[in-house]
């Protein structure tokens, strides 16, 4: 074969794999959209599930995925910011930020079901925490964090250096410089890596499994008081999210129509995602034509 | 003039630093317990309950509540340790090819469309979380297999065909990321030089980006390695060696996701779990190393 | 060596005028690259002083010790001697030092903010609080930098849709507005075009009745035109100082002399 040919070959198998990836992405998709919206009734939104019967639905769990999510931000974001502002702004190159980093590292590699037991040994059963949304939030902020830091840490990165250094010409310290300055101009950025990391955090599961726990107790909607053991901002309540009573619905097999809850649940959870990541894009461009609208 | 007397922005700095500082601290903590824990929790097996580590990565038998032959618990991990390296690595071969294919079509093919059209569908991949994968594993792909194979569906095949879509976009941008990484002037010469484009890419490019490739190959099976729900959900959960890519088995992951639940805390049963627990995080910081060392390596190339 | 010996004759003037600020042996280094050796010099109060050479010659680097703006990138040696103060020592407040000794960049850089909000972001940190207060020292600083009847109908307008000659005498303006003493300028002009340079100018050779002027130029009419007294910089030494009319018309050292002509640089 000579090189022309190759070429030519190597041309169309490439275009042959791309057009497979492109693909397996329209049919799962498709898969959960399709088999998926049917079930996505007004029932299934607002009824609370059922263990050994048919028919319903997955309020608490959409709530309480919700919940979480905004528990672990709460948690996570003050943490992250922190920590990315050190490692843009203070950190010296030295063996200890390499460290840092390191261990930053190490963190975002482990698996998501080992930071989830570890969130059960030392939350659940050492601090007494039992299943809770408190002891999940914690747990999935450690999965948070990475992520989190490394997007921060770039967005501040993006802010061009001169920046802080008007700032500090003026006498300014470097805590204003950083938090006046710096930080409003990098908000767009960091805004739309709070909202991926959201995403993954919506969908997580194992790391939820054995600390926020598998069920999901009814809780009064109307009950405002945290404290209280029935009212639905109770941290210390167990919460079955949605991604964890998917899995638990198809493990089990104890709940007859568990495969049409399951799609349903899963194209609920698919749409939230798509959202997240539509908005995350929207703020993404913005910032785009903001940045290429002024030298 | 007083030059000399701190003033209010010394005290902000001072305060700046506190707050970072110890935001950095609480990470360090963090990620120094989470390696206490597990390993202190996974030790415990080999010193409290007197296994022996050899028995425990060779045996093939996992029955945590009987004693084998020697009167020790039959812990043998060979069966998870086995079946999660199989998926991991078959998961890493059908999804390289692909992966570089999708990455060379972006970077060197056709940069502007290919980039507009597979960015958003990279992402879209990368979102859907793994218990929907599992999910449709679970109803699309194991019938598929069962059909095919016949048996259950469950096991090896299921769960490679599984990870290999969810390590696909991972394994992708960072493939992309390595092909942009090469210098422009090596494309040129080689064109130059009247060599087609896929001669260009094959010898010149590829080779170049090399280092940072097998990253990327490394950072997916990561991935696959320490996924557990989509995988728990087709693998088929029975802690046996597996004796074909459609015999129900089990990974490390999908033994610890099945089984903590069912054990008592402190029991020899409950720190087996834990042992696997401490073989996922070791072999997260193997991936980290071999990572670390690709990326030396090839920075002195 | 040849090499060294063009940094052997040197010629420096101390100006009759009162100082405002004065180096004394200064060194710079960069990690182990000593990029500044041995600058003494003395600037006088309310003139214009212009710094110049070839790049790399470290007149930038030497502008940027005398507010402190080196303090994370290098380490300084020396004194400069600030109303009787040694500002290099450790024990000074680097944040009060900057509020005396502002500084103007050589690209424009405005903050992503109002242009109002440009010029008090500042005054706020230092804890004024009063409107009147404010809105004066926002007119009086944009009126100094000549910028007020450009902009005062829309002063909420983003800085960032400024073009670059207005955003720099924004940059000047917001270095006004804290009243300094002595106002550091970092090739301020080498970005923009001519008119926005001439303008540029114009408003420092008013300013300099307020405010004591160092400014780092590579633009040698431009030094001639503005400057009353010119520093030149080597390769990281300093070779001449004297009156600008001096450097230009009638430079002692060979290599000023060279410079000047525009045999090199």
């Amino acid at each position: 074969m000579s090189s022309q040919q190759s070429n030519r070959v190597a041309t169309i198998v490439i275009n042959i794999m791309v057009a497979f990836v492109v693909l397996i992405l329209i049919f799962l998709l498709g898969d959960i959209l399709i088999t998926g919206l049917p079930h996505v009734t007004l029932h299934l939104l607002t009824s609370p599930s059922q263990s050994f019967a048919a028919g319903g639905g997955i309020r608490d769990q959409l709530f309480n995925s919700f919940y979480l999510l905004v528990l672990t931000l709460l948690i996570s974001f003050p943490l992250s910011l922190g920590a990315a502002i050190y490692l843009a702004e203070y950190a010296a190159n030295n063996w200890l930020t390499s460290l840092i980093r390191t261990s930053i590292e190490v963190l975002s590699s482990l698996p998501s079901v080992v930071v989830g037991l570890f969130g059960y040994l030392l939350f659940v059963i050492q601090f007494k925490f039992g299943f809770s949304i408190l002891s999940g939030a914690i747990a999935l902020t450690f999965f948070n964090l990475p992520l989190l830091i490394r997007s921060i840490e770039g967005s501040l990165h993006a802010v061009p250096r001169s920046q802080h250094e008007a700032g500090i010409s003026l006498g300014l310290s470097n805590w204003k410089t950083i938090k006046g300055i710096i930080l409003p101009a990098a908000l767009p950025g960091i805004l739309t890596g709070i909202i991926l990391s959201a995403g993954r955090v919506f969908g997580e599961a194992a790391a939820l499994i054995y600390t926020a726990g598998e069920s999901a107790p009814i809780v009064s909607y109307t009950n405002w008081n945290p404290l209280d053991s029935n009212s639905f901002l109770n941290p210390m309540r167990p919460a079955e999210t949605l991604a964890v009573h998917i899995w638990k619905l198809n493990t089990e097999g104890v709940t007859p129509d568990a495969v049409s809850i399951s799609a349903g649940a899963s194209a609920v959870l698919v749409i939230v995602l798509l959202i997240f990541n539509l908005s995350a894009r929207a703020i993404g461009n913005h910032l785009y034509q903001k940045g290429s609208g002024h030298k | 003039m007083d030059l000399k007397s701190p003033s209010k922005a010394t005290n902000e700095d001072r305060r700046g630093r506190i707050i970072t500082y110890s935001c950095i601290g609480i990470i360090i903590v963090l990620v120094v317990s989470i390696l206490y824990f597990i390993a202190s929790r996974g030790l415990a097996t080999f010193i409290q309950n007197h296994v022996n580590v050899f028995r425990f990565l060779t045996g093939t038998q996992w029955n945590p509540s009987l004693l084998d032959s020697h009167g020790q618990p039959e812990v043998g991990a060979l069966p998870m340790i086995t079946t999660s390296f199989l998926v991991t690595i078959l998961a890493a071969i059908v999804a390289t090819p692909f992966a570089f294919a999708v990455a060379i079509y972006m970077v060197e093919i056709a940069p502007k469309r290919g980039t507009k059209l597979l960015q958003p569908v990279m992402e879209l991949l990368v979102g859907i979380p793994s218990v929907v994968y599992g999910f449709i594993g679970l109803t699309v792909i194991v019938p598929i297999v069962r059909h095919i194979f016949g048996g259950t569906g469950v096991g090896i095949l299921a769960g490679t065909l599984v990870l290999f879509v969810m390590i696909l976009p991972t394994v992708t941008s960072l493939s992309v990321d390595a092909l942009t990484a090469v210098p422009m002037y090596l494309r040129s010469a080689s064109l130059a030089l009247g060599a087609t484009r896929w001669q260009t890419i094959r010898k010149v490019i590829l080779r170049a980006a090399m280092p940072r490739l097998l990253t990327a190959i490394i950072f997916g099976m990561a991935r696959a390695f320490g996924e557990a729900l989509a995988v728990q959900m087709v693998i088929g959960n029975a802690a046996l060696m597996p004796t074909s890519l459609v015999s129900p088995t089990s990974t490390l992951t999908s033994q610890l996701t099945t089984e903590v639940g069912n054990t008592v805390m402190g029991t020899i049963q409950n720190n087996a779990l834990w042992s696997l627990a401490l073989i996922l995080l070791l072999m997260s910081l193997v991936f980290n190393l071999l990572v670390h060392f690709i990326g030396k390596r090839g920075e002195i190339k | 060596m040849e090499n060294n010996n063009i940094f052997a004759k040197t010629h420096l003037v101390t100006p009759q005028e009162p100082p405002a600020i004065t180096t004394d042996n200064l060194q710079v280094y960069y990690g182990d690259n000593h990029a500044m050796h041995d600058a003494s010099l003395s600037f006088p109060e309310h003139q214009i002083t212009a710094l110049i050479g070839a790049s790399g010659s470290g007149k930038s680097t030497y502008l940027r010790s005398l507010n402190r703006m080196n303090d994370d990138l290098a380490t300084v040696k020396g004194k400069i001697m600030y109303h009787g103060i040694d500002i290099n020592a450790s024990d000074v407040n680097v944040y009060e030092i900057r509020r005396h000794i502002g500084m103007v960049f050589q690209l424009p850089n405005p903050f992503a903010k109002s242009i109002r909000e440009n010029l008090t972001f500042a005054l706020k940190a230092y804890g004024i609080k009063k409107k009147s207060e404010l809105d004066e020292r926002v007119e009086t600083s944009l009126k100094e930098a000549a910028l007020w009847d450009e902009v005062k109908d829309n002063l909420n307008r983003s800085a960032l849709s400024l073009s670059g000659g207005q955003a720099q005498r924004l940059c000047i303006a917001r270095s006004l507005a804290i009243k300094p003493d002595v106002l550091l300028l970092d090739e301020p002009a080498s970005a923009l075009d001519p008119i926005s340079t001439a303008k540029i100018e114009a408003t420092l050779l008013k300013l300099v009745k307020k405010y004591t002027i160092i400014i780092v130029t590579h633009n040698m009419q431009q030094a001639s035109r503005i400057s009353k007294y010119t520093a030149f910089f080597h390769l990281g030494h300093v070779l001449e100082f004297d009156t600008t009319s001096h450097i230009f018309q009638e430079p002692q050292v060979p290599v000023t002399r060279d410079y000047v002509l525009g045999n090199f640089g």
